[in-house]
C-alpha cells in the first residue's frame, strides 16, 4: 500500500515535469515568451478573481451559519458583556471583511490589462487618505474604549462578599480547595508537598514530619557517603568540580561528552554529596517559612480545615467566586469556556479571576437539551505530553445543593490519607541507598 | 569606480568561491532561497504529519510509520510527544528560518545593492558569515529532530519552567539544547545580516538615489532590519538566561517548583520575565517578517497594474509607524498571565493603534488596482493574494488585541488561524511573489506561468481552506496544541470541520511540489530571459542578465526620478525607468 503511494507520487512528480517539457518546446515552437502573459490567461485569471470571490464569501457566510453559534449562552455573569463586545467586533470586522475583499476582487478583474488603454496616473490624494486614516481611527476608539470598559469590570477587585476557590495546577491534573469554615486557606510552600500533602499546605505538625523526614533522609545519605569512603580508603577525594560551573554547564548542554576523570565511585560520591547538598537546602528553606496572621487566624493553622477535591468541582450559582491559581511545576493556564473564564497558573506567583455563575448545570443541560453536558475546565497551556487530557469538571448547584456537597468534602486536617494522588515522592533515593549498601 | 567594477567583471572565480564561499550578494541570496525553500519542505511535511493526527485521531497511517519510524508513529499513530516536537519545530522552522531568514535573507541581499545601485554589500565578508550562521543554525535546528528524546516540545515560544526543565517532558532534554544553541546562531547571522543591510541602504545610494526615491521594497527592509537590529540582541539575553538556568543551577525564570517528587532548590525566579523578553522579540518579530513581503507586494502590484503606487509618502509613513509601534505592544500575547490588568489596557490601546497604519496600507493597494491596467503575472496573483490575506487575518487582530475578547480566545485555534492567515499566509505569498517576480534576475530564467497559476490558486483555496475554519474552531473554546479532541463532548459541533481542514493541508502542502518542479527545472531549463521582463522602472533591471561581480558593467547607474513612473502621461511608454533623465520642466516625484 505504502509503495502504490510512493510510487503514484514519483510517477505524478515525473508526469508534471514531462509536461512541463513538453509545454517548454511547445513555447519555443510558438516562439512565446514568459513574461508576455497571453490575454487568455489575463482574461482567465482576472475572471476567477470573481469566482473565487464568490465562493469565498459564501463559505464565509455557510461558515457562520453553520458554525457561527458556537458556544451556549455564556454561564457567567461577565460573560454576557464579553459576548455581547464579541458580536459587536465580529459584526464590525465581517463588514470590512466583506467591502475591502469585494473591492479588492472587483477591482482586479475590471482594471485587467487592455493594451489599448493606459492606466491612470493617480500618486496620491490626500481627503482619501485622511479618510482612510480617520475612519480606522474613529473605529479603533470606539472598540477601545468599549473594550476598556468590559476589560475593567471583568479585572476589578472581587467585591467583599465573594467566596474564594484555589485552583491547583500540575502535570497533568486540577486540584480544587476551599477554605473551610474559617473562610481562610492555610499557607502553602511547594517544600511540603509529599504524598499526603499534595498542595503543600503548611501546618506545624506538617513542618515537623517534612524536617523528620529529611533529617533522616540526610543520615541514610551520609551513612552511605561514609561508607563508599571506607571501602576505597582515601583513593576518593571530594570531587573538586562538583560545583565547578564550567562543569555542570558542559554536562548540562552535552551529557557524558566529558566523562570526569576517575573511577564512577568518585562521581557515585559525588552524587550523593549534591543530594545532601539538596537535602541541607532544602530544610533551610522550610526554616525560612514564617507563620503569617490572617483575620486573626495564624495561616499555619488555617489549613486543617481546608476542604481539597479532585476531578470535579462544585461552585454555588449567583454566587461571585474569586479563583486564585496556584501551579506547581510549569506553566499551565485555567480556561473554562463555558465561562469566558482564563487565566494562566504561574509557579510562583498566585492569579486571580473573578466571576459570578448564573446558571446552574441542570438549567444549561435543560437548555440544551442534553442531559450529559458539563461545564469544563481544561488547561490551555501547552504543558507536557497529556496536556490535551488535563481537564477537570465545573458543576455549578444551587445554593443549598452546594452546602451539601461542601459538607461531604473532606477537610485536609481530617483526612491526611486521602485524597490519593499521584504525584508520589518516587525520589531515586531509595534506588541509590540499595546501591549503596551493595556497594 | 567605473574601471574597478569593469575589473571584478572579468575577475574569474573558483567553484568553491563563486557557488559556496561567496561574498557576492546575489550568491549569496540563492543560498538563503534554496537553504529556506528546504526548511519550508520540512516544515510542511510536519505539518502534514500532525494535520493526519488531528483530522483523523487515533487512525492508523502505515505512511506515518514509513516515514517515522516505530519511535514516532507507532503503529502509524502520531506519539503524543512526537506531535509537540512537531507542531514546534515546525513553528520555530517557519517563523525563523522561512519567513525571518529565507525572506530577508534572500530578498533584501539580492534587492538592496541591485535597487539602489550599488556595487555589492557595505561588507561581502559579513554577509557571507551571515549566511553561515544561518545554515548552521538550520542544520542544528533539523538535526534536534532526531535526538534521544526528541526536538524541543514546548511550542515555538518555549516558555520556561517547561523548556527550562528536562524532567517536564521528553523534548526538554537535548532537543531543547540545540533548540536554544540554534537559536544564538540564528540571532548572529540575523545580526549579522541586518547590520550590513542598514548601513548598505543608509551610505551606498547611487547617485541620485535619494531615501523619498527608494522603491519602497527599500523602506520596507531598511525598517526590518532596524527591527531586528534592536530586537534580536533581547532574544539573545532571553535566551542566555535560559541556559543558565538550565544548566548553572540559576532561577531567572524558576520559582517554587516541585516537579517529579522534587523541590527544587529555585527561589525568586518569575516565569513571566521571560515571555516579557521573549515577545520584546516576539512581536516586532511579526513585523520582521511581514514588512519584507508588504514591500514586495508594493513593488509587484505598482508595476504590474502598470500604476504608480498609491500614496507613496503614506505607505512609507506607516511602514515606519508599523515598526515603531511594533516595538510598545508586546504585552497584547500576555494578557492572562496575572499581569496587571491596567498595564493591559495600555497594551490594548497601543495595539489597537497599528490597525490604523496597517488599514492605509490595505486601502492604498486597493486604490494602486483602481483604474489600472493589470497583468496578471504569477507573482502578481500572490501580491493581490496578500493584501486579500493581510486584511482578512487582520481584522481578526482586533478581537485579539481587545483583551477582554482575548480571555476567551486566548491559546485557542482562533490565534492560529489569526496568524497563519495574518503573518503566515501574507508573508509566504509575498515571498512567494517575490520569487516569481526576480527569478529572471536570480538566475537569468523563466519560471513557468501555468504552473506559477496553478501553484497560486491552489495555495490560495486551500490556504484559506485550512486556516478560514479554524476560527470557528477556536471561538467553540478548542485550545491549540492539543493532541486529540476527541474526549470534549462540548467541541463535537466543530470538529467535523477537521478532516475537511487536514485535506485542504495535504492538498495545499503537495501543490508547492509544482513549484519546487518549477524551481528547480527552470534554474537549468527556463527560458533564458531579457533584461527587463515586466518592463519595471527600478534600477536592478538596468543590470546585465549574466551576473557579474560589481552588478553593472562600467559606471554605476544615475537615478533621476522616483521608481513609479508607471503610465505617467508626459511619457509615451506606460514605464519610465529611474535611470531616465527628467524631460525639461517635468515635475520630479
Amino acid at each position: 500500500m505504502n509503495l502504490i503511494i510512493v510510487l503514484l507520487v514519483v510517477l505524478a512528480i515525473i508526469a508534471i515535469a514531462q509536461l512541463t517539457k513538453v509545454y517548454d518546446l511547445s513555447r519555443t515552437l510558438r516562439n512565446s515568451r514568459e513574461e508576455e502573459i497571453t490575454p487568455a490567461d489575463n482574461r482567465l485569471n482576472a475572471n476567477a478573481w470573481v469566482i473565487w470571490m464568490y465562493v469565498f464569501f459564501a463559505s464565509t457566510l455557510y461558515l457562520y451559519g453553520k458554525y457561527g453559534d458556537y458556544l451556549p449562552e455564556s454561564a457567567s455573569e461577565h460573560g454576557v458583556s464579553v459576548d455581547r463586545l464579541m458580536s459587536i467586533n465580529i459584526w464590525m470586522i465581517t463588514i470590512v471583511f466583506f467591502i475591502v475583499n469585494y473591492l479588492l476582487f472587483t477591482f482586479a478583474k475590471k482594471y485587467q490589462y487592455n493594451p489599448g488603454r493606459k492606466a491612470k496616473f493617480f500618486t496620491h490624494d490626500n481627503r482619501l487618505e485622511m479618510l482612510w486614516t480617520l475612519i480606522p481611527g474613529v473605529s479603533m476608539a470606539f472598540i477601545i474604549v468599549y473594550g476598556l470598559i468590559t476589560w475593567n469590570n471583568i479585572t476589578g477587585p472581587a467585591s467583599a462578599d465573594a467566596m474564594q476557590i484555589e485552583l491547583y495546577s500540575k502535570q497533568f491534573d486540577w486540584t480544587a480547595r476551599y477554605p473551610g469554615d474559617n473562610k481562610v486557606f492555610g499557607a502553602a510552600d511547594f517544600n511540603l508537598i509529599g504524598t499526603t500533602n499534595g498542595l503543600g499546605i503548611v501546618t506545624k505538625e506538617g513542618i515537623q514530619s517534612k524536617m523528620e523526614e529529611l533529617d533522616t533522609e540526610m543520615e541514610n545519605v551520609k551513612a552511605a557517603i561514609e561508607l563508599v569512603k571506607k571501602e576505597n580508603g582515601n583513593l576518593i577525594q571530594h570531587r573538586q568540580h562538583s560545583n565547578s560551573i564550567l562543569s555542570n554547564m558542559l554536562n548540562g548542554l552535552m551529557p557524558n561528552f566529558f566523562p570526569s576523570e576517575g573511577s564512577a565511585t568518585v562521581d557515585y560520591v559525588a552524587a550523593l554529596e549534591d543530594e545532601l547538598y539538596r537535602l541541607q537546602r532544602h530544610k533551610q528553606r522550610i526554616l525560612d517559612l514564617s507563620e503569617n496572621e490572617l483575620n486573626g487566624l495564624s495561616q499555619w493553622e488555617a489549613g486543617n480545615d481546608d476542604r481539597i477535591v479532585k476531578g470535579e468541582f462544585h461552585i454555588p450559582v449567583g454566587q461571585e467566586v474569586e479563583f486564585v491559581f496556584r501551579s506547581q511545576d510549569v506553566i499551565h493556564s485555567a480556561y473554562m469556556p463555558h465561562f469566558r473564564a482564563q487565566m494562566n497558573t504561574v509557579p510562583g506567583m498566585p492569579t486571580r479571576f473573578k466571576m459570578k455563575p448564573t446558571i446552574t448545570t441542570a438549567e444549561m443541560r435543560k437548555k440544551m437539551g442534553n442531559d450529559k453536558f458539563d461545564y469544563i475546565l481544561l488547561c490551555n497551556k501547552v504543558c507536557g505530553a497529556a496536556h490535551f487530557n488535563m481537564k477537570m469538571t465545573v458543576i455549578v448547584d444551587t445554593p443549598e445543593d452546594y452546602a451539601v456537597w461542601l459538607a461531604q468534602q473532606k477537610t485536609f486536617g481530617g483526612s491526611k490519607e486521602a485524597p490519593s494522588d499521584s504525584t508520589g515522592v518516587e525520589t531515586p533515593k531509595a534506588d541509590t541507598l540499595t546501591m549503596a549498601a551493595n556497594h | 569606480m567605473g574601471a574597478h567594477g569593469h575589473d571584478h567583471g572579468h575577475h574569474e572565480e573558483s567553484f568553491i568561491s563563486k557557488y559556496v564561499f561567496s561574498q557576492d550578494h546575489k550568491m549569496i541570496s540563492k543560498q538563503f532561497l534554496i537553504t529556506a525553500i528546504f526548511m519550508g519542505v520540512i516544515a510542511v511535511m510536519l505539518s502534514i504529519f500532525f494535520r493526519l493526527q488531528l483530522g483523523w485521531p487515533g487512525e492508523k497511517f502505515a505512511l506515518l510509520n514509513t516515514f517515522l519510524g516505530d519511535k514516532w508513529a507507532p503503529d502509524g499513530i502520531l506519539d503524543k510527544n512526537a506531535y509537540l516536537a512537531m507542531v514546534t519545530i515546525h513553528g520555530t522552522i517557519m517563523v525563523f528560518f522561512v519567513l525571518t531568514g529565507g525572506l530577508s535573507g534572500t530578498f533584501a541581499n539580492l534587492l538592496i545593492p541591485l535597487q539602489i545601485g550599488a556595487r555589492d554589500m557595505a561588507s561581502g565578508f559579513l554577509n557571507m558569515l551571515s549566511y553561515w550562521f544561518f545554515l548552521f543554525s538550520s542544520i542544528i535546528m533539523v538535526a534536534s529532530l532526531f535526538v534521544e528524546g526528541g526536538a524541543a516540545s514546548g511550542g515555538w515560544t518555549v516558555y520556561p519552567p517547561l523548556s527550562a526543565l528536562p524532567q517536564a517532558m521528553p523534548g526538554s532534554g537535548t532537543g531543547m539544547t540545540l533548540w536554544l544553541i540554534s537559536m544564538v546562531l540564528f540571532v548572529v547571522s540575523s545580526l549579522l545580516g541586518g547590520l550590513n543591510y542598514i548601513v548598505t541602504i543608509i551610505n551606498l545610494r547611487t547617485k541620485g538615489m535619494k531615501m523619498t526615491r527608494m522603491p519602497l521594497t527599500m523602506w520596507a527592509i531598511l525598517v526590518t532590519a532596524i527591527l531586528g537590529v534592536l530586537s534580536f540582541p533581547v532574544l539573545v539575553s532571553c535566551v542566555v538566561l535560559l541556559v543558565m538556568d538550565r544548566t548553572m543551577g540559576t532561577a531567572f525564570y524558576l520559582s517554587d517548583i516541585f516537579i517529579q517528587g522534587e523541590a527544587l532548590d529555585v527561589t525568586g525566579g518569575s516565569p513571566i520575565l521571560f515571555q516579557h523578553l521573549f515577545w520584546f522579540l516576539g512581536h516586532p518579530e511579526v513585523y520582521i517578517v511581514l514588512l519584507p513581503a508588504l514591500g514586495i507586494s508594493s513593488e509587484v502590484i505598482a508595476t504590474n497594474s502598470r500604476k504608480p503606487i498609491f500614496g507613496y509618502k503614506a505607505m512609507v509613513g506607516s511602514i515606519l509607524a508599523i515598526g515603531f509601534l511594533s516595538f510598545i505592544v508586546w504585552g497584547h500575547h500576555m494578557y492572562v498571565t496575572g499581569m496587571n490588568p491596567f498595564i493591559g489596557s495600555v497594551f490594548v490601546f497601543t495595539t489597537l493603534l497599528i490597525a490604523i497604519p496597517s488599514a492605509v496600507k490595505a486601502f492604498n493597494y486597493i486604490t494602486t488596482l483602481w483604474k489600472g491596467n493589470i497583468k496578471f503575472t504569477p507573482a502578481m496573483m500572490f501580491s493581490v493574494g496578500l493584501v486579500s490575506t493581510f486584511v482578512t487575518g487582520g481584522l481578526t487582530g482586533i478581537i485579539l488585541a481587545d483583551s477582554a475578547l482575548d480571555v476567551n480566545v486566548h491559546d485557542t485555534y482562533f490565534v492560529v488561524a489569526h496568524f497563519h492567515i495574518v503573518m503566515g499566509m501574507s508573508a509566504i505569498f509575498g515571498m512567494l511573489a517575490g520569487v516569481y517576480h526576480w527569478f529572471p534576475k536570480m538566475f537569468g530564467k523563466m519560471l513557468n506561468s501555468k504552473l506559477g497559476y496553478a501553484h497560486f490558486w491552489l495555495t490560495m483555496i486551500c490556504g484559506f481552506g485550512v486556516f478560514f475554519p479554524m476560527h470557528f474552531v477556536g471561538i467553540a473554546g478548542a485550545p491549540r496544541r492539543y493532541y486529540d479532541y476527541s474526549e470534549f463532548e462540548y467541541l463535537n459541533a466543530v470538529l467535523d470541520l477537521n478532516p475537511m481542514i487536514s485535506i485542504f493541508a495535504i492538498i495545499g502542502g503537495s501543490a508547492q511540489i509544482l513549484f519546487l518542479i518549477n524551481f528547480f527545472h527552470s534554474i537549468f531549463y527556463g527560458q533564458a530571459a531579457t533584461q527587463n521582463p515586466w518592463n519595471s522602472n527600478t534600477l536592478e533591471w538596468t543590470t546585465p542578465v549574466k551576473h557579474i561581480h560589481g552588478n553593472w558593467p562600467g559606471a554605476l547607474p544615475e537615478v533621476h526620478r522616483w521608481a513609479y513612473d508607471y503610465s505617467n502621461p508626459e511619457h509615451e511608454e506606460d514605464f519610465v525607468p529611474q535611470i531616465v533623465p527628467l524631460k525639461a520642466g517635468e515635475h520630479s516625484h
